[in-house]
């Protein structure tokens, strides 16, 4: 606080501080080193671990607050996605509120009468509108304030700060087609974690970590594909201990792979060797293996069954196992694995650990979705031929 | 500089409205006795006063005006300086989070704060004409000077709560300290007493800058001739001239605040 006002009072007498580049006690450079420049139609893609200066660097552009150092050259309408419903009043209905919000960013009365249907109509919320806001639900509340900036602004500049994920799935839909269309023409810089939505809006892609840009690339893919490099994936352990997994080597075309975090192509054939030890095994322990994206999502289970096609029995001791998993069909990311060992009928587990052997996956392409399967189709039959 | 201020400041009277309608609307909604609230808490504090000095616990000096009708005027004028005062703190404090995230001129709080001051002083003061009409006071032709008086009050008040604005953002401290500063100032302004003939305190009360104010607005108001009006002139003139120094303060302070502020 204190060095707050000595910033205010230095920059009363048009200094300002850090334009030296000194930093004082328990200051640090949250964001550094960093420049870019778009056009129109571009669209910048920001990730990077939270805390790695995304937010700030947008509020910079958006004029809140001054670097120390360096420039911001804009030219054009700014418009932001980034506070949702400022200004609202719990105590205001939905429709007074989408005035007061209007206005907050930048419009006029006139300009929200000829729109404020469209509005309605976009946050579905007809029947509510003449209700106090505070008897909205959270969901109704994010849905008029995105529908009262998206339909209203026309930005040159466009900025995006993880606002896409708004409601249920029908209106995050709705709401990424309307970014889309406004995106198409400004340029855009978009903050988000939802590596399929960079990789679908984005020309360009920045990773961030710690302030300063780790890696600034025009293909999408390479980027979010170093933002995976960064993502840790922590093993856990859980279980009753009756088992114990030593190691989970991974084989790439047969080959043991012995490298920390390899990279293993898209298409590529992939096994296992799984080494562990069951201390006692009840009557049979079984075994599944799966595969976990960077979320920890399961993407891929994989019971270890037997050639009847039953859970296979293990029995008690130190095991050496191999399995074939065949054609990896995971889209490009950050993949661990987790091995558990159960009892089958109580469904207990002996040993769950999980983010073991990480490893990556590299195409050339960004998919929307975690398994891609290429396919041809069989048959085409064109049924009515163009006029 | 001087052209971006103008510009922001005309950009920023519509949205400065709309909080002021959204501000207003919301605060009557939500009370039953409504605008009687502007005048509950000045007619409290007459009536203690009166009591106060009819029953000789205070002694206060003679006035011209009946002495309710003194304390009534003195604290009404008092609680819109008061309200123009509280307002920009109070304003752009309750806007955090909207500073944090969306660039708009950051003017429109502070006339935000100004219309609000003045609906609701316009609302008092239709409550004190009548209660001075009831009281057997008559206002002459003086009263179409009051609104000097009143739009001097308000000028006065807010300069200094946009001085203390920068600081109070970033030290809980300030809001604190108004209201105690303020009941003692209070104290050293002819509201409740009257102007002291001698001593210490007549020079207090004669330097004091607010006492011009309140003294020239209340004798518009009860059609008496304002003694004080060249030091009421000159108070007026500074406090302009101020008033810019601390709108410029205001716009330079906002980002770094923005900082500290966080989002």
């Amino acid at each position: 606080m204190w060095y707050g006002m000595r910033d205010i009072g230095s920059e009363l007498l048009g200094r300002r501080h850090g334009t030296d580049g000194v930093l004082r006690r328990e200051e640090f450079w949250a964001v550094k080193g960093i420049s870019f420049e778009l056009k129109r139609g571009d669209c910048l893609g920001l990730i990077g671990h939270n805390g790695a200066g995304k937010t700030t660097l947008l509020r910079m552009l958006n004029g809140l607050i001054k670097p120390d150092q360096g420039r911001i050259e804009m030219r054009g309408k700014v418009g932001a996605l980034i506070a949702l419903g400022a200004g609202f009043n719990p105590v205001l209905t939905g429709r007074e509120n989408i005035y007061v919000n209007a206005a907050v960013l930048g419009m006029n009365k006139r300009h929200v009468d000829g729109k404020i249907d469209e509005i309605i109509d976009f946050a579905e919320i007809r029947e509510f509108i003449n209700s106090p806001v505070q008897t909205y639900s959270s969901g109704m509340n994010v849905r008029l304030g995105f529908a009262v900036a998206a339909i209203l602004i026309e930005p040159d500049i466009l900025f995006l700060d993880e606002v896409l994920a708004v409601g249920d799935i029908g209106f995050a839909i709705k709401c990424l087609n309307t970014v889309r269309r406004i995106s198409n023409k400004s340029a855009v810089v978009f903050v988000s974690h939802n590596m399929q939505q960079i990789s679908w809006f984005s020309t360009r892609v920045m990773v961030m970590d710690h302030g300063s840009v780790l890696i600034d690339s025009s293909n999408p893919s390479e980027g979010i594909d170093q933002y995976y490099g960064l993502v840790k994936h922590e093993k856990q352990i859980s279980g009753t201990g009756e088992a114990e997994i030593y190691s989970v080597e991974l084989m790439v075309s047969n080959q043991y792979v012995d490298s920390l975090e390899p990279t293993i192509p898209h298409g590529a054939e992939i096994g296992f060797r799984i080494k562990l030890h069951i201390s006692s095994n009840r009557s049979g322990a079984v075994m599944q293996v799966n595969i976990s994206d960077e979320a920890m999502n399961q993407v891929v289970c994989m019971p270890v069954n037997n050639i009847d096609g039953k859970l296979n029995k293990f029995p008690a001791g130190e095991l050496d196992i191999q399995v074939s998993m065949g054609t990896v069909e995971l889209a490009s990311g950050k993949y661990s694995i987790m091995v558990a060992v159960m009892d089958p009928k109580t469904n207990e587990s002996l040993s769950r650990v999980q983010g073991l052997s990480p490893f990556r996956v590299i195409s050339d392409r960004v998919h929307w979705g975690k398994i891609v399967r290429h396919i041809v189709p069989q048959q085409v039959n064109v049924l009515m031929p163009p006029v | 500089m001087a052209r971006e201020m103008w510009l922001d400041l005309a950009s920023s009277l519509e949205l400065a409205w709309r909080l002021t309608v959204r501000d207003l609307s919301a605060q009557y909604r939500q009370t039953f006795l409504g605008f009687l609230w502007a005048i509950i808490m000045p007619l409290a504090n007459t009536l203690v006063w009166v009591f106060l000095s009819r029953s000789g616990v205070v002694n206060v000096s003679d006035t011209l005006l009946p002495y309710p009708v003194y304390v009534f005027t003195g604290t009404m004028l008092w609680a819109i300086l008061m309200d123009a005062l509280n307002a920009p703190l109070q304003i752009v404090t309750a806007s955090k989070i909207m500073l944090a995230k969306i660039n708009f001129p950051r003017e429109a709080l502070v006339v935000a704060g100004i219309y609000q001051t003045m609906v609701n002083a316009l609302i008092k003061v239709a409550l004190l004409l009548i209660a001075l009409l009831v009281m057997g006071i008559h206002p002459d032709w003086s009263l179409l000077l009051f609104p000097i008086g009143l739009l001097s009050l308000i000028l006065v008040g807010t300069l200094i709560g946009l001085a203390l604005t920068p600081v109070g953002l970033l030290y809980a401290d300030v809001g604190k300290a108004i209201p105690l500063l303020m009941q003692f100032l209070m104290y050293l302004t002819p509201v409740v007493f009257a102007m002291p003939k001698e001593g210490l305190p007549a020079t207090l009360f004669q330097l004091n800058p607010l006492t011009p104010l309140i003294l020239t607005a209340r004798d518009w108001l009860t059609g008496f001739t304002p003694e004080h009006l060249g030091y009421f002139v000159v108070v007026n003139v500074v406090s302009i001239v101020l008033l810019f120094m601390f709108w410029v303060v205001f716009r330079l302070a906002m980002p770094i605040l923005i900082e500290r502020i966080g989002s």
